[in-house]
């Protein structure tokens, strides 16, 4: 099926696939094929002709390259599904020749396995609530699902709370289900948001951008007020500071961070720390 | 999809920022968002933004039979549809009651009020008149719909332009766009909707909400003026209870947003005239920015780098050569030297050691200009050279000098704390100083 695929892919190809190399950081758009650094040689050769699959261990010493969101293996290719800018990230030790992904605009969440995302509670049904989590439906959550919740004891979450939580079912052909602690039964910071605070919405390529683990924009708010902030990788945010304008400032800084220049954002956060 | 509900945080968030006077984006009480129109290639074809709010306005014409009681007059026909892209919880059979709303409060806006002249419509009384549709389609939803709705209305209308027609006895001719230049349609006035919304019971007030506070509001109360102050339709929703000051406030808050609105109009619409006259670009493409996913990349700029090597030459031929900045340390005792400065005394300065160590002062020091001398640094070449043990005083009989506050310019460079200094408690520098004298 692969095999089918990659041949059609090919054949529809009108032009010479690219070295994923030499991409990197511009602009692709989906449809195009990459090649992998360990396939250039053979393309010298020119057109798209069949390629002998190599099954011998010298191809595998590479190692595995891990195809990201965004990239689809098609054949022994990358194919571009989603417009963005092309990105690789080395491996950090060993094994593995690095990620590669396409780092793409985009405000609709579609839950995955293992993120942790803020959603709010719908309903409560017999022992399951229901929550939104901004997918095409709403996930489940079992009031078990909490750290030292038992039968007797249930956790008090009423509908319109925010939850923080991971899934731990999210594939496309059912509804997601999610829990509030990890696998040791620990909560480890999931469960029910405080009262007060705001939540906002941005776009899922910011909260990336903000949980990666050099982030300048989280160390300088850090520096500016006291603060609380939980970051949903489903694009929503809650943060609450000491004061109503404080808390305002926050979600309007974050907000901003995604169209702002690096030189633009220290300069307002300069003005923010005189003031 | 269905919407996604309000948390209770979020609520409880904003109530509260509303009774201190704050708004999520940082407006004021009476302010409306940017407005920004847009016009498109053809005649009566308008965007118009409210901050985060767009509405498509078009605005077509044809040429039909007038209705049977109203033989002299021609035919208005306003319709505004939610279009799926505007939020996620539009959707083809779900939006009924609040497209019901809007559109009659469009209607009676703009046709109750009669700012568009119909009788000037006419073309052969009883059988021929023109129908003017107007199209607007949400294509965002973030507030205020209706408000962006009328806007987006009356200046596609305003920007319109039907074909025009002679009519000799019998003989009706109808000109080509080639043939003769097209014709506006005789407007008398501008009516345009401001929305008020009322929250906790109509105590609070607020103008142009956004989508947040639409979800969190009691009421809303409609006003549709023009410039005139005439107010052409008064809507309140929500079933909250107004007040006869409330309402009459509002409508004098409406009368001036009005008037700043319609000046914005007529000035979009003269700039859009003479750039059509003067044969500039105009349209969608020309009006909107570019938005590119790579806005943070810095394009390289071109530099000429044609004569780069004759500037060099030039440069460092005029240039002085830098001046020889040898360092040399200061022995202070055995064991601990300084070189180069630190930071200036900041301890004030003593008049009375001054005159009596005017004429030391050793090579090392730094400039000084102002001709006043810090004995800070010339003590310290004393005890540089002499070896002899510090004693220390309790005596309270020394003087007690108070330290001024400082008043040497910043422009004094002096030596730093001395080794010895370091060694006495700061509080007392001047009688150790005392000291050192008396030992000389």
């Amino acid at each position: 099926m692969a095999e089918a695929a990659g041949v059609a892919a090919e054949s529809l190809a009108g032009c010479r696939a690219r070295a994923a190399r030499t991409v990197l950081d511009q602009v692709v758009l989906p449809g195009e094929e990459l090649l992998l650094p360990d396939q250039e040689d053979g393309e010298g050769s020119g057109g798209a002709g069949e390629r002998p699959l190599r099954l011998n261990a010298a191809a595998r010493s590479r190692g595995r390259v891990v195809c990201g969101p965004g990239l689809r293996r098609c054949g022994d290719r990358l194919l571009v599904t989603k417009c963005g800018r092309l990105r690789h990230k080395e491996p950090g030790s060993g094994s593995g020749g690095g990620v590669y992904w396409v780092d793409s605009q985009q405000k609709r969440y579609v839950p995955v396995k293992g993120d942790h995302v803020i959603g709010i509670v719908t309903a409560k049904s017999g022992d399951i609530f229901k929550v939104d989590v901004g997918g095409s439906e709403p996930a489940s959550l079992s009031y078990l699902a909490f750290e030292g919740a038992t039968k007797r004891n249930r956790p008090n979450v009423q509908v319109g709370d925010l939850i923080y939580g991971q899934f731990v079912v999210a594939n496309k052909d059912m509804e997601p289900e999610m829990v509030c602690i990890d696998s040791c039964g620990r909560a480890n910071g999931m469960g029910v948001i405080g009262q007060d605070g705001l939540l906002f919405k941005v776009t899922l390529g910011l909260i990336r951008k903000l949980l990666a683990p050099d982030c300048e924009i989280l160390q300088e708010v850090g520096k500016l007020y006291p603060l609380e902030i939980v970051f949903g990788m489903n694009g929503r945010i809650w943060v609450k500071a000491k004061t109503i304008q404080q808390t305002l400032i926050l979600a309007n800084i974050l907000e901003a961070c995604e169209h702002m220049t690096a030189d633009q954002r220290k300069q307002i956060f300069s003005r923010l720390a005189e003031s | 999809m269905k919407e996604t509900p309000l948390s209770n945080c979020e609520r409880r968030f904003l109530l509260r920022a509303i009774e201190e006077k704050k708004r999520l984006d940082g407006r004021q009480t009476y302010d409306y968002r940017n407005i920004k129109i847009s016009f498109g290639t053809d005649y009566g074809c308008c965007i118009v933004e409210l901050g985060k709010t767009r509405v498509l306005g078009q605005v077509s014409c044809e040429l039909v039979s007038p209705k049977l009681n109203r033989a002299t007059e021609g035919i208005l026909f306003f319709n505004l549809e939610l279009s799926q892209m505007a939020a996620p919880a539009f959707e083809p059979g779900r939006q009924s009651d609040l497209l019901v709303k809007l559109n009659r409060l469009l209607e009676r806006c703009l046709r109750n009020s009669k700012c568009i002249d119909t009788e000037s419509l006419c073309v052969v009384a009883g059988e021929k008149v023109w129908q003017i549709r107007v199209d607007l389609h949400l294509l965002n939803h973030d507030g205020n719909i209706i408000d962006a709705a009328s806007i987006a209305a009356i200046v596609a209308l305003c920007h319109f332009r039907r074909p025009d027609v002679s009519v000799q006895g019998d003989e009706v001719t109808l000109y080509t766009l080639e043939e003769r230049d097209p014709v506006p349609l005789s407007i008398h006035h501008m009516p345009i909707c401001v929305s008020f919304a009322f929250f906790q019971q109509g105590t609070y007030l607020l103008v142009d909400p956004s989508e947040r506070e639409e979800r969190v509001m009691d009421g809303l109360l409609v006003i549709a003026m023009n410039k005139h102050r005439e107010i052409c339709t008064i809507q309140s929703s929500g079933g909250i209870m107004l007040l006869k000051d409330q309402v009459l406030r509002c409508s004098k808050i409406a009368g001036v947003k009005v008037v700043e609105i319609t000046e914005l109009i007529q000035k979009a619409l003269e700039n859009d005239q003479k750039v059509r006259k003067e044969g500039g670009k105009f349209g969608f493409a020309e009006s909107m920015a570019n938005q590119r996913i790579t806005a943070f990349k810095m394009e390289k700029a071109p530099i000429d780098t044609s004569d780069v090597e004759e500037k060099a030459e030039e440069i460092i031929s005029e240039a002085e050569p830098p001046s020889e900045v040898v360092s040399k340390p200061v022995l202070w005792t055995p064991g601990t030297a300084q070189i180069g400065e630190g930071i200036e005394n900041s301890w004030g300065h003593l008049e009375d050691s001054e005159k009596e160590d005017e004429d030391e002062g050793g090579n090392d020091e730094a400039v000084i200009l102002d001709g006043i001398k810090m004995d800070a640094g010339v003590d310290v070449s004393h005890i540089g050279s002499q070896d002899a043990p510090i004693v220390l005083s309790d005596s309270e009989e020394e003087e007690m000098i108070i330290l001024e506050p400082d008043k040497n310019p910043k422009k004094i460079r002096t030596q730093t704390i001395s080794a010895t200094q370091v060694k006495a408690p700061s509080k007392k520098p001047v009688k150790k100083r005392k000291k050192k004298r008396a030992a000389n």
